[in-house]
């Protein structure tokens, strides 16, 4: 059965007449306006959690400010944790995951592999209105007595799993981050099944795996992991809820006292939270991650005019960093009192992780080598991740060992090293990912010197915010404190952070140059054609933006890899996946996988 | 109309050729990246080398054998950093779009195979020569005639449990938690091994003497972390995680929670004093004075 036929029988609206406006932009079963719907929350989640870090970068320098939009007048202790909360929580669930993986990977899967929509659209459309109910539920924390939770984005018991005698946001606050959270999970877990059924069952006739996209790639891997990952934070939530509001004790030892009252719990360990949450933590870094490589190493090939250096490798290093994200959970725990033989085991692992991420940075900067380099703005993203994954991977080097993680654990080197590598080296994977594919989803560019300016400054700006901040965690700085009054030597590190948080507004104030772009050239950019980048694979083989059933009844075939650049013979310096030479076998039917 | 032209660089080009193909080089953002990548790598190679913020000086042997495996993971790493970094700037001017032809190469599964071994060895090298560090601090046993202390954290305070003249700490009770009547820890006082039990709220001990701390927590998770000593431990409700540590150089040290542990965490702090022989003895005998 070929994929048009499949997806029109499951959504008989699309074959028929034009859907009204509602069942069109609200309550769609077409992927790409999933993919945008997933895209604009993701937007409104990043511009929150953005200023969110801002009021936490500026409580850091001035903690005795008055600000007129905190009730009291100057921020507490308790309102400086929901935010670093919030923050983390945003960042992590509504846009790192959302972003690369929800929203690109919804639009521009079915399209690279010749599909007319996902496997399961209205699957697809319950997941992003759960995702929206549990962004919702999230932000609703802000709202209820007590306010949001302090426990930070890991939510570790005892703190989060009593109420709120263990401090102010532990009430209402936490349970409505933890249904939020399971809101959320089920969202995620029903699009991994989505992602993995399409990329097996849908791809276009000639469509081999070893002739995919090496985004299709991240995505299929990166929704195993999702499934796998999601899972199991489900079932710990679950528990977590439970020990909240049933009495039981999966996370809570005999014998409590808190605030000087005996507690009835028994039997329970804080550990198995740690665990149960690492075991998705660790996972959740490659779900950011994974996408943003896939999308670096496509936009790399078609601005080096290249094919991707190492193919294979690049496919097995996906897998290889999927499987191993699997077993190095324990890295997060190496000071926990997890059993210290068991962290020597966890950080061979860890270290093992550095190979498949040097042979990705290795077939990257060999995928430049003897290339014809453009420099759009997507590949200047692109050149920045890999900049950044370099920094934020190495710096991993050190936590990965624990008798030096004894040193840097919980401090800002840890902050900085998972925010180059994690958060601003996905985002830039994001950015290159929006400014490469705005032309095929809204039919124009983006502008290019506004482009330029937004990148220059935030490359320049991140290194400015996050370098620093090593230096803040070799020197003992401590994260999570709402500030520096608790320790003495905390306060010699305080120019340090002056100057972060300094950086941290101008880069925050250069994302304005973003928006402005990205409105501005929804509207007015430089209309683009069907295939504006001059590249290979099958989301430009159809026109910008594409029509509803994606390919106008026009269902490609595929007949090389997709990255077919500068080749030897041949008239122009790159040959489309779907475009037939007089070599290739005359086409087939069916799947040929 | 456009609000902005697409590129500088093009409008020079539409001038003519040679020029274009000239501007393309180095009015075109390659050599840009190139300055700014080598203007990070250097800046990090410096700060890291000229220790602007270093860590404070170690107080003991196994901080000591720490900041070796440090030491080395910072020139295996710096060396990666400076490499990877300054790849990349000479790749992007190198081959910067100048007209000329891409090379068309899909690979190399030599090189492939050469940085995939080269990497794995370098890594797990490193893994094996840090395991010395971590093993001497937390697979023995502390030496013999270890001085035992008790380490508890609540809700953002450390209490310091001696065990007295008798070396044996008495039993604890949860139920007898009582702050404000004295009794912070719990301590029954049905058991005779509690009666001269030493609770304070900075950690005291002898210089050059090996100290086994056992930490417990009342409440939530809490953390125990020396800088000087290179240790950082979790205080785990439901656990008594014992870590032990030589002290070797007299002085005032501070102790800082890092595990979040609610609102007051930032506050959550303590001293460690490393006092001589005699200047301990003396803190037990006044301490055991006082009922």
């Amino acid at each position: 059965m070929s994929s048009d036929h499949l997806a029109s029988t499951a959504v008989p609206a699309r074959a028929g007449a034009q859907p009204g406006i509602f069942r069109r932009y609200v309550f769609s079963t077409d992927h790409k306006v999933i993919g945008l719907q997933y895209f604009f929350l993701s937007l409104a989640a990043v511009t929150i959690g953005l200023l969110l870090s801002l009021c936490i970068r500026f409580h850091l320098v001035w903690p005795a400010a008055r600000l007129p939009f905190v009730t009291g007048g100057t921020m507490t202790p308790e309102q400086y944790l929901a935010l670093v909360t919030m923050h983390g929580t945003i960042m992590v669930f509504f846009v790192l995951t959302t972003a690369p993986q929800s929203a690109f990977g919804n639009y521009f899967l079915p399209l690279q592999i010749g599909a007319t929509d996902m496997a399961f659209p209205r699957l697809n459309m319950l997941s992003f209105w759960l995702t929206f109910v549990a962004l919702l539920v999230a932000l609703s924390a802000f709202g209820v007595p007590g306010g949001a939770p302090i426990s930070g984005w890991t939510a570790y018991p005892p703190l989060s799993g009593m109420g709120e005698i263990t401090g102010p946001g532990e009430g209402i606050g936490q349970s409505l981050w933890i249904v939020s959270i399971l809101i959320f999970c089920v969202g995620s877990l029903l699009g991994s099944i989505n992602f993995i059924s399409t990329t097996i069952d849908l791809r276009a006739p000639g469509l081999t795996l070893t002739r995919l996209p090496l985004t299709v790639w991240a995505w299929f891997v990166t929704a195993i992991l999702s499934l796998l990952a999601f899972a199991v934070l489900f079932a710990g939530g679950i528990l977590l809820a439970l020990d909240r509001v049933a009495g039981t004790s999966f996370f809570l030892p005999a014998g409590l006292v808190v605030s000087g009252e005996l507690q009835t719990h028994g039997g329970g360990s804080p550990l198995l939270w740690q665990h149960l949450f690492w075991f998705f933590g660790h996972p959740e870094v490659y779900i950011a991650i994974l996408p943003g490589m896939g999308v670096v190493s496509h936009i790399l090939a078609n601005f080096s005019r290249k094919p991707v250096f190492g193919y294979r490798a690049m496919v097995f290093a996906l897998c290889a960093i999927g499987l191993l994200g699997f077993l190095v959970w324990g890295h997060h725990m190496f000071v926990s009192g997890m059993n210290p033989y068991s962290s020597l085991t966890f950080s061979m692992l860890t270290l093992s992780i550095g190979v498949p991420s040097a042979i990705k940075t290795f077939n990257w900067l060999g995928t430049l080598w003897g290339g014809k380099i453009q420099f759009q703005t997507p590949m200047l993203f692109a050149l920045g991740f890999i900049s950044f994954f370099v920094t934020g991977g190495l710096s991993g080097i050190f936590l990965a060992q624990p008798a030096l993680d004894t040193s840097l654990h919980a401090t800002y080197y840890v902050v900085a090293h998972f925010h180059i590598v994690m958060g601003v080296a996905a985002i830039f994977g994001i950015f290159a990912a929006t400014y490469y594919w705005f032309p095929k989803m809204f039919g124009r560019k983006m502008n290019r010197a506004l482009g330029q300016l937004h990148f220059w400054l935030t490359f320049a700006g991140v290194y400015a915010v996050f370098m620093p901040m090593h230096f803040v965690g070799i020197a003992g700085g401590i994260r999570r404190y709402a500030d520096a009054s608790g320790a003495q030597y905390l306060a010699s590190l305080q120019p340090l952070h002056r100057f972060m948080t300094i950086a941290a507004f101008i880069t925050a104030a250069a994302q304005l140059i973003f928006f402005y772009n990205f409105f501005w050239s929804i509207r007015q950019g430089e209309p683009a054609s069907a295939n504006p980048w001059d590249a290979t694979s099958l989301e430009w083989a159809t026109a910008s933006p594409p029509p509803p059933d994606n390919f106008a009844g026009q269902f490609p075939t595929v007949y090389r890899g997709p990255y077919e650049y500068s080749l030897p013979a041949g008239p122009q310096d790159f040959f489309p996946q779907h475009l037939q030479s007089e070599h290739d076998a005359p086409s087939e039917e069916g799947r040929s996988c | 109309m456009p609000l902005f032209t697409t590129n500088l660089t093009d409008r020079i080009g539409s001038l003519h050729p040679r020029i274009l193909n000239r501007a393309r080089g180095f009015g075109s953002p390659s050599l840009l990246l190139a300055i700014f990548l080598i203007l990070v790598a250097a800046a990090t190679i410096f700060i890291f080398a000229a220790r602007l913020y270093p860590a404070p000086a170690p107080i003991s042997r196994d901080a000591v054998l720490v900041d070796h495996q440090y030491n080395l993971t910072l020139y295996v790493t710096g060396v990666a950093f400076l490499l990877a970094q300054l790849s990349l700037a000479y790749a992007v001017v190198r081959f910067r779009d100048r007209g000329q032809k891409a090379r068309f190469v899909r690979g190399n599964v030599g090189l492939e195979i050469l940085w995939t071994s080269l990497t794995l060895v370098v890594f797990v090298a490193l893994g094996v020569l840090g395991r010395k560090a971590w093993a001497d601090a937390r697979f023995t046993l502390p030496a013999s005639g270890a001085i035992q202390v008790e380490g508890t954290t609540y809700q953002f305070v450390y209490a310091f449990r001696y065990p007295g003249k008798d070396g044996k700490f008495g039993r604890i009770d949860p139920s007898l938690v009582n702050a404000p009547a004295g009794n912070p820890l719990g301590i029954d006082p049905s058991d005779p091994a509690g009666g001269d039990d030493i609770v304070v709220s900075e950690l005291i001990v002898p210089v050059d003497r090996p100290v086994e701390l056992l930490l417990r927590s009342q409440d939530v998770v809490h953390s125990f972390f020396v800088r000087e000593l290179r240790l950082q431990q979790d205080a785990m409700p439901g656990m008594i995680i014992p870590v032990h540590f030589t002290a070797d150089h007299i002085g005032e040290y501070e102790i800082v929670c890092t595990q979040l542990c609610g609102l007051g965490h930032y506050t959550m702090h303590s001293l460690l004093r490393v006092v001589s022989q005699s200047e301990f003895e003396a803190f037990r005998n006044r301490q055991a004075m006082t009922p």
